[in-house]
């Protein structure tokens, strides 16, 4: 049984064919990073295996069984939108409202709940940064716990958008590790997006890469090929290696950095009114 | 001054409808809703003139028109942008309609001031009784909804994966909102519904950053603000709804400041 598996999906949003026909599983306990230019559909192919996207031909299957919307078997880390930066609650407070999130009545957080919580935040070292507010952590700080909370219900699929987002390389190096050491330890399949090959490339088992409404899965010196990726962008794409970074080129432009470039400079502006507010 | 029974009363209705106001509106800026909080108000403003031109109760025509517009803009969906213009219009559309229920209305003068800015020292012991219902209701309906609303505040985009029923959270806070902004309504007037809605929970808010300190924070020191304004109101024969406005304005300023300087 695969963890995350597409059968000849097709994901329709408006007029366009976000994936068209697409097939690939991701198997259990394995960690593949997923790649591919803005707008080919990693965000939205997340949100089509929680159940919130429809398939307009096709179909996923979540560990076997067919997609459902609230699936307890899928931890879930949304793109960072920025609203959480300015949110002044303690990291663990965030984190335990995902806990008892569903439940209507007079719900308490029982002892149990609270060891869970603790425990999901021991496991990305964050403990001590929970105690404090959520708004005054740095960017990695912040995915460190924001991950703890999709571990909560101890999922066997992680879905991961975009966690590097905005963070320097240190930052992104360590959530990396991270991530890498909670599918060794727990044994739970991990999908993680990112813009750019490169600082995953050591970590990942297999790389997804989307493009032009397909989707192709396998090891990176297979997939990150001109032939493969010209076909996924549909247009000429050179790879060059130097060990073991990769660089896509289109023509003399590096596909992965312009994308990234784009992101930082809306990740600045962020950090910037976060730092005025506490000057 | 408690030796007077209008005053007992006043005490215990602004009271009922501060607490009350300090919880809700705590989640009301959690939300980042408070243009809807306000928004709302000014519907009420509608309900009770269309009420009082009707001949019903005020308090009838408030809650009933703020509830339903609340439910309403519940449903009508989380995208925040376009939302802000359609509540504005709503906003306005509702004053208008309240001036011109209140054109054909002939004791008009003194009950629009009493709308717009509030008459604790009217409230008699039928309305209080009233008061203390809804109250009542709406924090238990509020604890009962309170672990999912406070997930999809923080975090919508998950909740909604985490299958939180968003839209059925949403339209049932803004009904609580409803009621929470037509007590307040009785308290200090449609037009100031923020002093005890919101200036509380935003100061909780600079002054703690546990979630369930800061909504009890909230909720005390929205009670604070209304017996101390009403105290001061008795004291120096100035409105208790200026009183109480001048006593969140400072509470309000004064933790942000602290945080600041902090």
């Amino acid at each position: 049984m695969s963890a995350l598996s597409f059968d000849q999906a097709t994901i329709r949003l408006g007029r366009r064919d976000i994936l068209s026909g697409a097939s690939f599983s991701v198997r259990e306990g394995e960690f593949v990073g997923m790649l591919g230019a803005n707008g080919a559909g990693k965000t939205t192919l997340m949100r089509a295996a929680l159940g919130l996207v429809p398939l307009a031909a096709g179909s996923i299957q979540v560990l076997g069984r067919p997609v459902a919307r609230g699936n307890p078997a899928i931890g879930y880390m949304p793109q960072n939108r920025g609203a959480i930066s300015a949110l002044r609650l303690t990291g663990w407070d965030v984190v335990a409202s995902a806990a008892l999130g569903r439940r209507f009545g007079f719900a308490r957080l029982d002892r149990a709940a609270r060891r869970e919580i603790d425990w999901a935040l021991d496991e990305v070292g964050a403990r001590d940064l929970a105690r404090r507010s959520i708004g005054e952590l740095s960017g990695g700080e912040r995915q460190r716990v924001l991950l703890s909370q999709a571990l909560l219900g101890r999922p066997r699929l992680l879905l991961l958008d975009e966690p590097l987002i905005s963070l320097d390389p240190a930052h992104q190096k360590s959530v990396v590790e991270i991530a890498r050491r909670i599918c060794d330890d727990l044994k739970v399949a991990i999908v993680f997006s990112a813009h750019e090959l490169n600082p995953l490339v050591n970590a990942i088992d297999r790389v997804l890469y989307l493009g032009g409404g397909a989707a192709v899965i396998g090891p990176v010196e297979e997939v990150v090929t001109a032939p493969v990726l010209s076909r996924l962008y549909g247009a000429e794409i050179e790879v060059v290696r130097v060990k073991d970074r990769y660089f896509v080129m289109a023509g003399d432009v590096e596909v992965e950095r312009e994308a990234h470039r784009h992101d930082e400079a809306h990740g600045h502006a962020h950090d910037h009114d976060h730092d005025g507010a506490h000057a | 001054m408690l030796e007077y029974d209008f005053m007992r009363t006043a005490f215990a209705a602004s009271g009922v409808a501060a607490v009350l106001a300090g919880t809700v509106g705590f989640f009301l800026v959690l939300r980042g809703q408070t243009f809807a909080g306000h928004a709302l108000s000014h519907v009420g403003f509608t309900g009770a003139t269309g009420a009082l031109l009707f001949g019903l109760s005020p308090l009838a025509g408030l809650v009933g028109f703020t509830l339903v517009a609340g439910i309403g803009m519940g449903l009508f969906g989380e995208k925040l942008a376009e939302r802000d213009v359609a509540i504005g219009m709503m906003l306005s559309l509702a004053l208008g309609l309240g001036l011109l229920f209140l054109h054909f209305y002939t004791a008009a003068a003194t009950q629009a001031a009493a709308l717009l800015f509030g008459n604790v020292l009217g409230v008699d012991s039928s309305a209080l009784l009233t008061l203390c219902v809804l109250a009542g209701a709406s924090l238990l309906a509020l604890a009962a909804i309170g672990r999912p609303l406070t997930f999809a505040s923080i975090q919508p985009e998950l909740a909604e994966a985490r299958g939180v029923p968003m839209r059925f959270v949403s339209s049932a806070f803004l009904a609580i909102v409803a009621v929470a902004v037509a007590e307040c309504a009785q308290i200090v007037g449609v037009l100031l519904v923020f002093t005890l809605m919101v200036g509380p929970a935003a100061a909780a808010m600079n002054l703690t950053r546990r979630l369930g300190p800061a909504v009890a924070l909230s909720a005390a020191l929205a009670l604070a603000e209304a017996w101390g304004g009403l105290t001061l109101a008795y004291y120096t024969d100035w409105p208790a709804s200026f009183w109480i406005t001048a006593l969140s304005g400072m509470v309000f300023f004064g933790a942000a400041a602290r945080r600041f300087a902090g």
